[in-house]
């Protein structure tokens, strides 16, 4: 089976990342953002492993291990800390969790 | 058109839809389903990089857990949905600049980012077996192993800690 060429998967690689960060920019829910942040993380991994994959190295799937690892610890502190700032302040929207700005 | 570049092709345009599901849907289930979907289509594309063990982990771990963490989440909050992404709130030089920036970023992508792709059929594909996996985590990647273990810990611990009920705190409103 022959696969695309390695700019093709650079290219949907880079085009995810791109549309997470849109995403982190625009929108106003925490748990959307949150969600496209993991996205960038796939995207990241992706690239490692075609890259991987093209050069016939193993150092760039060993690497997507641990990006999984630390994608699990941070979602579950990231979702920790949403949860107890909706029970301090009953909002999670980003526009009105703006204490620090006066 | 092979059959692995036709698959590719599907694979690619399902992940990029289903990302942009996530970036305009207005209900946090609908995207969080979407982001569900994106990671399939993403292990599809793994799948045909030969990585086998990496498309079964990325969705064990992000589709079965991260993703039902998630939706567990959006049920455990108040979910009135959210307004569209827009461009609208910021202000009208920010608009022009972050339109701008884009649009050259694409073009010079388009223009000028090209990689000299390896050819594929003399390379081996090292990352289909699960023995170099154990071998590299075992020899030459043990001490980050170590660190993600003791980082998985503290994790554990900010989880709980941060769950907790703190009775009597002041409350900074």
């Amino acid at each position: 089976m022959m696969p695309a060429s390695l700019n093709a998967y650079i290219f949907i690689s880079v085009a995810l990342f791109a549309i997470g960060l849109l995403g982190v920019l625009l929108r106003r829910n925490t748990l959307i953002v949150f969600m496209c942040l993991e996205m960038m993380l796939v995207a990241s991994t992706l690239a490692l492993v075609a890259f991987s994959r093209f050069n016939g190295t193993m150092d760039g799937n060993v690497f997507v291990f641990f990006i999984l690892t630390v994608a699990a610890a941070e979602v579950a502190v990231g979702l920790a800390i949403i949860v107890a700032l909706f029970r301090r302040r009953q909002t999670i929207q980003l526009d009105q969790l703006n204490t620090l700005k006066n | 058109m092979t059959i692995g570049q036709i698959l590719f092709n599907l694979f690619a345009l399902f992940t990029l839809v289903m990302a942009a599901g996530v970036v305009l849907n207005k209900n946090a289930v609908n995207a969080a389903l979407c982001l569900l979907l994106c990671l399939v289509g993403v292990a599809g594309l793994f799948v045909g990089l030969n990585a086998y063990l990496l498309a079964f982990l990325l969705l064990l771990v992000y589709a079965g857990a991260i993703v039902a963490l998630f939706l567990f989440i959006v049920m455990l909050l108040d979910t009135r949905g959210d307004a569209r992404p827009t461009l609208n709130r910021l202000p009208l030089v920010a608009r022009i600049l972050a339109t701008g920036l884009i649009l050259g970023g694409v073009a010079s992508f388009l223009q000028r980012g090209r990689l000299v792709s390896p050819d594929i059929a003399g390379t081996v594909g090292v990352g289909a077996a699960l023995k170099p996996y154990a071998y590299q985590l075992f020899t030459t990647y043990l001490l980050p192993v170590q660190i993600l273990g003791f980082l998985l810990l503290i994790a554990m611990l900010g989880v709980i800690v941060l769950s907790k009920k703190f009775v009597g705190m002041e409350d900074i409103k």
